[in-house]
Order: structure tokens, then C-alpha cells, then sequence
């Protein structure tokens, strides 16, 4: 209840927690999960639009457990410590053309802020340029925040609006239980399952899902965000989420080391390209995206979890871009980027300008 | 009579935004911060408390709670 203290949004809850993201994510690669892979909320995102057939990139196409594990994680931490609370109604719209964008910044660095992290400490150099850019899309989003932009305020409303989402992940789930991988074939009954590349490297469906639940229970009860470590740190001089952030490097890097999964190095990475430049320019469309939606894309759907309906929006608007970055070759690929990559960072970087300079009215004060 | 800032519905980092743009303006005394949810009342409690203020009350208030934080002097 509200009087209980929350040991997880203590400091060393939020580190502990990130220390388990990393441990786990590494652990994931190990049993099967993608180089550098262990967990990419976008990587894995844009696989299950690739499940879904909303592209047809043949080698991005897997219904993931993990993030589906994520928002079920969330929603029974949420119910057990009384903290469902079902909202919706602040800009909607905004934040499905948010994630949308952020999709497809991250999906020209190739990793969401999770997996530039992971990258980084399997011993990726890309992932500083990724990172860097990240950072500069924060800050670019601070800037707007401390101008008064806002996306104005969510209301209370029915608790079927909060779970919309955990149900609609609850259907994944059930969707992969009656179509199931069938090996060496494409597709098993609606759902699409790569056969090669990525999408065909995965952990055993159980313990996907399973380490999934458990980093939703935890990142729900700690907060967890990726882009708030940065941004709290940029705007207020606050190192408390960057603690969970240093966590998670630091075990997953310790974990790669003992794994054999640390290889240092720019050239030759898993899943990952050397335009230095894009994989900086991606991140920061992805980061000022999620700076003006207030959480990185674990977050997001932690807070959907949560019953956090805007949220939602913005995990579905992460889900169509997907579709938009693999069917208008908007995604890089190891060999760079894609041939309209370029033209879409920049396209995403003036629409969140426009939305960044646009909506700076000021919050109406309630009172009393 | 205390200043009182209404966070609620508003998601991260607004609620603790606006708190502090309150803190600065007041420079002391006594502020209620209005939020309902559980992130934004341990956030609004942790940057208050950086700032050097006290959390004198959180009080549950229909879904969500009303924090009380002081700075004397």
C-alpha cells in the first residue's frame, strides 16, 4: 500500500534490478536469443510485427515471450502492491506517432536504449555512437520540458481501458500456443516464424517468457527506464535511475566476460553496422521520442502493464512502425543503412520539432 | 495557507517539474502536491527531499495521495 516502503525504488533496489536485467538478458543470449540480443525491446517488438506478417522481412519474424512476459510481469505487480491504476486521455495520438518514430530511429541504430546497452557491454564500439545519440536526443528533449512542453493531462476511467493491452499480449501469447513453430517452416497457421537470421535465433518459448514475467514484476516495481537515467540526470541532476542503468552494464558485462560473449571491437559485431554517423543519428530521433513520451520503450510498456492506456499507444505505435521501417526499407541491416533510412531520421526528427515547439501550453493548475 | 500543486494525471517527469518550479518560486515554507500514482509520489518525495525540504505527510486522497512537504526557514 501507499504507506509500505518500496524496497525496489530504493537505491540499491534500482541497481539490484538492473544488475538482473543484465544478468538475464546475457543468460538469454546464452539459450538461444540473438547476438547481443538477450533482450532489444524494439529488436523484439518489430518481431513480433514481423510475426504478425505487418512486414515481411523473412528474417525478423518471431512472436517474442519476452515482451509479451513484460506487460503480464507488470500488471501482476501492479494488482499485488495496489497499483493498477487504469488512465488514459493524454494525447494519445501524439505518442502513437512518438513510438512510431522512435521505432524507426532505433531501428537504423538497430537496438532500442536496452540492447545499445547490452551492445556495449558485449564490447560493440558502434553502441557509444548509439549511445551519444541517445543522450543528445534527451537532452534536445530536456530543452522542451523545461519550455513547458507537456502532453498534457490522463484521466481515471474504466479498468477494462488498462487492459487492453495485457490482454492483447495475453492473446499473443495464446495465438503461439495454437500456431506453434513448426521447424524449417515460415509460417504456422496467422503467425509468421523466420526460419533464418534473428528471428530464428531464440530461448525456449517457457523460459522466455518466464524471464520476461520476472523483469516485468521488477521494472514495475523499481521503475526502471533508460531514458529517464539520462534525462533525470540532464534535467534535475538526479543519479537515481542511472544507478539501475550502471547495473545493468556492469552485470551484463561481467556476464558476457564469464559467457565468452565479450568481444570488443567496431567491425564484425552481431547485428550491427559501422555508419558511425546513423547509428548516432538514429538514436537521437529515438531518444528525443522518447524523452517527449516520458519513458523508454521498456517503460512504456511497463506503464501499459500498470494500466497506463497512453502508454499503450505508444507500444502499438512502436509495433506499426516497425511495419513502416521493414516495408519502406527504412531499417539498417549489418551492411548499413537502409535506402531510405536517412530521409526517414530526418523526416522523424522535424515531426518531433514540430511536436516538441507545438505543445508548450501550460499545464492548467487544479488547486482548490 | 500552503501552496498546492496538482500533478495529477500528469506522467513523468511533469509532476516533479512542476514541483520544483514551485519549490524555487516559494523558497520555503509549506507546499501539497497533488499526484496519483505511486511513481509520482516516491519522485515528487526524492526530489523534494534533494532539495532540502521535508515530506512531512503523505496522505492517501481518492486515487491517489496528497504529499505535504516543509521547509522551515
Amino acid at each position: 500500500m501507499g504507506q509500505m516502503k518500496n524496497i525496489f525504488a530504493t537505491r540499491w533496489g534500482i541497481i539490484s534490478v538492473g544488475a538482473f536485467i543484465g544478468v538475464f538478458a546475457a543468460l538469454l543470449q546464452k539459450m538461444g536469443n540473438p547476438g547481443n540480443m538477450g533482450i532489444c525491446v524494439a529488436c523484439m517488438e518489430r518481431d513480433i510485427a514481423g510475426a504478425l506478417g505487418l512486414h515481411r522481412a523473412a528474417v525478423v519474424q518471431y512472436m517474442r515471450p519476452e515482451i509479451i512476459g513484460f506487460v503480464l510481469g507488470s500488471l501482476i505487480a501492479a494488482y499485488l502492491f495496489k497499483e493498477f491504476h487504469p488512465r488514459a486521455g493524454s494525447a494519445p495520438i501524439v505518442r502513437f506517432i512518438l513510438g512510431a518514430f522512435a521505432m524507426i530511429g532505433a531501428l537504423v541504430f538497430l537496438g532500442c536504449p536496452w540492447r545499445a546497452l547490452l551492445r556495449f557491454s558485449a564490447g560493440d564500439g558502434n553502441a557509444i555512437f548509439g549511445l551519444l545519440g541517445l543522450i543528445g536526443g534527451i537532452w534536445v528533449g530536456t530543452l522542451f520540458l523545461k519550455g513547458g512542453y507537456n502532453l498534457g493531462r490522463s484521466t481515471t476511467t474504466h479498468t477494462s481501458v488498462g487492459w487492453l493491452l495485457p490482454l492483447t499480449m495475453f492473446g499473443f501469447l495464446v495465438l503461439m500456443l495454437i500456431f506453434p513453430q513448426v521447424k524449417d517452416q515460415g509460417q504456422s497457421g496467422v503467425l509468421f516464424y523466420s526460419v533464418k537470421g534473428p528471428g530464428s535465433q531464440h530461448a525456449p518459448l517457457l523460459v522466455s517468457l518466464v524471464i520476461g514475467l520476472a523483469v516485468g514484476f521488477l521494472a514495475q516495481r523499481s521503475r526502471f527506464c533508460t531514458m529517464g537515467a539520462f534525462r533525470d540526470l540532464l534535467l534535475f541532476r538526479q543519479t537515481h535511475l542511472l544507478l539501475g542503468l550502471l547495473g545493468l552494464v556492469v552485470f551484463a558485462f561481467i556476464t558476457n566476460l564469464i559467457l565468452g560473449q565479450f568481444n570488443p571491437g567496431f567491425a564484425k559485431q552481431p547485428i550491427a553496422h559501422t555508419m558511425s554517423l546513423w547509428n548516432f543519428g538514429g538514436m537521437v530521433l529515438a531518444g528525443l521520442a522518447f524523452a517527449l513520451a516520458g519513458g523508454c520503450p521498456g517503460r512504456q510498456l511497463f506503464l501499459a502493464g500498470e494500466g497506463d492506456g497512453d502508454a499503450a499507444v505508444f507500444v502499438l505505435g512502436m509495433i506499426v512502425g516497425a511495419g513502416f521501417s521493414h516495408n519502406f526499407g527504412l531499417a539498417s541491416s549489418p551492411d548499413g543503412v537502409g535506402s531510405h533510412g536517412i530521409a526517414a531520421v530526418i523526416i522523424g526528427l522535424l515531426v518531433c520539432l514540430f511536436i516538441g515547439f507545438t505543445m508548450r501550453k501550460k499545464i492548467a493548475q487544479g488547486g482548490e | 495557507m500552503a501552496q498546492i500543486v496538482d500533478a495529477r494525471g500528469l506522467s513523468c517527469p511533469q509532476p516533479v517539474l512542476i514541483t520544483m518550479e514551485e519549490i524555487k518560486k516559494t523558497g520555503k515554507g509549506q507546499i501539497e502536491v497533488l499526484v496519483d500514482t505511486d511513481t509520482s509520489k516516491e519522485n515528487v518525495s526524492r526530489a523534494a527531499t534533494s532539495q532540502g525540504w521535508q515530506v512531512q505527510n503523505v496522505a492517501e486522497e481518492g486515487s491517489g495521495y496528497r504529499i505535504v512537504i516543509k521547509k522551515d526557514a
